[in-house]
């Protein structure tokens, strides 16, 4: 088995708010996070898949393909657009807060399934390179 | 988490987040004699010890809580990474602190040493701690 990892970026904003918290527990939980015009970040998304190398293209899965999967199911959806206000998975009453977490774990959902040939095995999301998060499928 | 906010569990995630710190070592053990402690470890067995920027990657697992998306809270991770990683080790000569008077100060070790030290973090699990020595070689600690 192969395990291929796929880079792909998007810019997007957001905010942290939880309506069926308080004003003030919104604060205290998010801090400036909870700035409801929102804030941005340059994120970076690699997805890795994995399986077995076909023995005659020598490829577990055609990397073209693959990035046209990131960019039709993640980049065109999520780049340049404001995640809580554009962004379906995160929009008000979802109870969805686009944290890094969550934005790999509505990452896996969307491209679950997607990619012919490999499992998907990981999605990290780098909202800054100092911090990432990494989704297995785990429930 | 804040108190009285109701929160329930959901899918695992991992949260890795680098910190980085400056401090100086020497590999040198008295097992050894001189020229052992030259041979093994050459250059690194300089008597007046020699420095690194490291990078501290560490990683935590658990279900991403319900209410606030999370798999810790950022702010309290950064505190117990300031009162127990920062403000111990960088700046320091590793071979003068307590974590190292019984062992050598390899980038092995102190990967293992920052794991035990992670595990004292209540907010989520410590899974894994890594270190770059240098931008060539890192080092990684998973039970």
């Amino acid at each position: 088995m192969i395990l291929l990892t796929r880079k792909a970026e998007f810019s997007s904003a957001h905010y942290y708010w939880n309506e069926a918290w308080t004003e003030d527990e919104n604060r205290r939980v998010f801090g400036r996070c909870a700035n409801k015009n929102g804030h941005g970040h340059n994120y970076t998304l690699e997805v890795t898949v994995a399986g077995e190398v076909d023995p005659v293209s020598g490829f577990v899965v055609d990397l073209k393909d693959l990035k046209e999967i990131l960019e039709r199911e993640v980049v065109s959806v999520y780049d340049h657009r404001h995640l809580n206000l554009e962004v379906p998975e995160f929009a008000a009453g979802t109870g969805m807060v686009p944290t890094t977490e969550n934005i790999a774990i509505a990452i896996w959902r969307r491209l679950e399934g997607k990619v012919p040939g490999a499992r998907l095995h990981r999605v990290r999301v780098y909202e800054r390179s100092d911090l990432f998060a990494d989704y297995y499928g785990e429930r | 988490m804040a108190a009285g906010v109701a929160t329930s569990a959901g899918p695992k995630a991992y949260l890795s987040r680098r910190y980085r710190l400056s401090a100086s070592h020497r590999l040198h053990t008295e097992a050894y004699s001189a020229d052992e402690n030259r041979a093994v470890y050459g250059k690194c067995n300089n008597p007046h010890g020699h420095g690194h920027n490291y990078a501290v990657e560490v990683t935590l697992g658990g279900p991403v809580d319900a209410g606030t998306g999370m798999v810790c809270d950022l702010g309290e991770l950064d505190a117990f990474a300031r009162r127990n990683l920062l403000e111990r080790f960088d700046g320091m000569n590793l071979n003068t602190l307590e974590a190292f008077s019984e062992q050598v100060s390899t980038t092995e070790n102190f990967t293992a040493e920052v794991y035990r030290i992670f595990q004292g973090f209540t907010g989520a699990k410590v899974v894994r701690v890594r270190i770059e020595e240098t931008g060539n070689n890192s080092f990684e600690y998973a039970e």
